[in-house]
């Protein structure tokens, strides 16, 4: 897995995210229609996509997009 | 593990009374409209029906019994056995079991209790009945399951308000020699007890004046120590943590495999959970039913719920089931059951 093909299964995934809108630095939280529904998001294509699981502690300690791609892949 | 099999024991039909009152989320105006849209995309719940103040679990599960017995023909005084199955009681005391006999007019020779359970509810309420049944000597229960949970969430409170629905259930149970085996596998894990929680007006901390002032914990979340807090994220990973294991336990334990079943009817909790447990177990979206849209999470009843809603013209048919059950508590479970001509009156709406 690629950080380009993460990023388009996430943009694939939420629907409100315009495509090539993410990049590696992006910092997600801040984006201005992020809310606590797209952390599950993430979550659940983590556990189908990856069979990663990822905790709330997880989506705290990540900032960037790039900071979610390592701990996915480490976890793989 | 926590695995038990019962035998001669038949369940015979399921019947749901839901409050007439309905809710859209559509009109939930806490939140903005592309909040509503997400919501309703997300946790596949549209609408959920509303109990007026003062109707209680008790009186959905009446009406809903009542209609079933009816329709199966079943006396009153036949009636061995009453477990309810409730977090919404009508006392501190007594169980809300002997107001349902009393409502229901059972005979005195029938044994009535309550189980304080939610989300794996109905599978824990299965597990006893039959437990009880299985030796013969009781002939007929019923197992009624369900909650008013909408008295409790703060309709400030985004992550709790839009999620649930009312309602109450009734299961017939019998005895039955010819009946296949029931396999069970329960499990729990109580260092989790505070991931959804109502903290206050038990004995752990009697209501009092702070009960009731309200706190922002986030954004779009204001909630009292009245209300019911959830904890969305550890409940989402617990639930697709331990529910696919839970189910295929109970698969290997009876030398089947997904493609041996008709259906996996899942406690509803949201959408995106159930379908991330639905992937990660690879079970077909057309063996696994929903009626998230139309009543949201109803708790213990989600269940019988979704059977009668969705499935009542095929459960004339002969079918194998899973149903999983998982959530407060924490608690969780699964049971592999097979039916024949099973009763499914339709979903009761009340204006009671």
């Amino acid at each position: 897995m690629s950080i380009a093909d993460f990023i388009q299964k996430i943009e694939g995934e939420i629907e409100e995210l315009p495509k090539g809108s993410l990049q590696p630095e992006t910092h997600y939280r801040e984006i201005p229609e992020w809310s606590s529904m797209h952390a599950l998001i993430l979550i659940a294509l983590c556990e189908t996509d990856y069979d990663v699981t990822l905790t709330g502690e997880d989506m705290r300690s990540c900032k960037t997009v790039n900071d979610l791609y390592t701990l996915v892949k480490s976890r793989m | 593990m926590a695995f038990l099999e019962t035998r001669n024991v038949r369940l015979r039909g399921i019947s749901a009374c839901v409050p007439a009152r309905k809710e859209y989320n559509r009109d939930y105006d806490w939140i903005t409209e592309d909040e509503r849209k997400l919501l309703i995309k997300t946790t596949g719940i549209a609408c959920r029906h509303v109990a007026r103040e003062g109707t209680t679990t008790s009186d959905l599960c009446t009406i809903a019994a009542e209609k079933l017995l009816n329709e199966l023909g079943w006396k009153k005084e036949e009636i061995d056995l009453v477990v309810f199955v409730t977090q919404s009681r009508d006392y501190f005391l007594p169980s809300t079991a002997l107001i349902l006999h009393q409502k229901l007019g059972l005979s005195k020779n029938c044994a009535a209790f309550d189980m304080g359970l939610g989300c794996s509810g109905y599978v824990y309420g299965l597990s006893t009945v039959a437990a009880y049944m299985s030796g013969g000597s009781m002939k007929k229960a019923l197992l009624l399951a369900g909650d008013i949970s909408t008295v409790s969430v703060n309709k400030r409170d985004k992550s709790t308000y839009p999620l649930f629905g009312d309602c109450g259930t009734a299961t017939a149970l019998e005895y039955d020699a010819a009946a296949g085996p029931m396999v069970f596998n329960l499990q729990s894990d109580g260092t989790g007890y505070e991931a959804i929680i109502m903290p206050d007006g038990c004995l752990k901390q009697l209501y009092n004046d702070a009960s009731y002032v309200e706190h922002e914990v986030e954004k779009g979340v204001i909630r009292s120590k009245r209300n019911l807090w959830l904890n969305g994220l550890d409940v989402f990973n617990f639930s697709v943590r331990e529910a696919p294991p839970n189910i295929t336990a109970v698969m290997n334990y009876s030398n089947r495999t997904e493609a041996d079943y008709d259906y996996l009817v899942m406690h509803q909790a949201n959408l995106l959970m159930n379908e991330t447990i639905r992937k990660k177990l690879k079970i077909p979206a057309e063996k696994v039913p929903y009626s998230l849209a139309d009543y949201g999470n109803t708790s213990s009843a989600s269940i019988p719920l979704t059977i009668v809603s969705q499935l009542a013209e095929r459960a004339k048919q002969p079918a194998r089931w899973l149903f999983s059950g998982f959530g407060v508590g924490l608690s969780w479970g699964c049971v592999s059951v097979e039916t024949d001509q099973l009763v499914c009156p339709p979903v009761i709406e009340t204006d009671a």
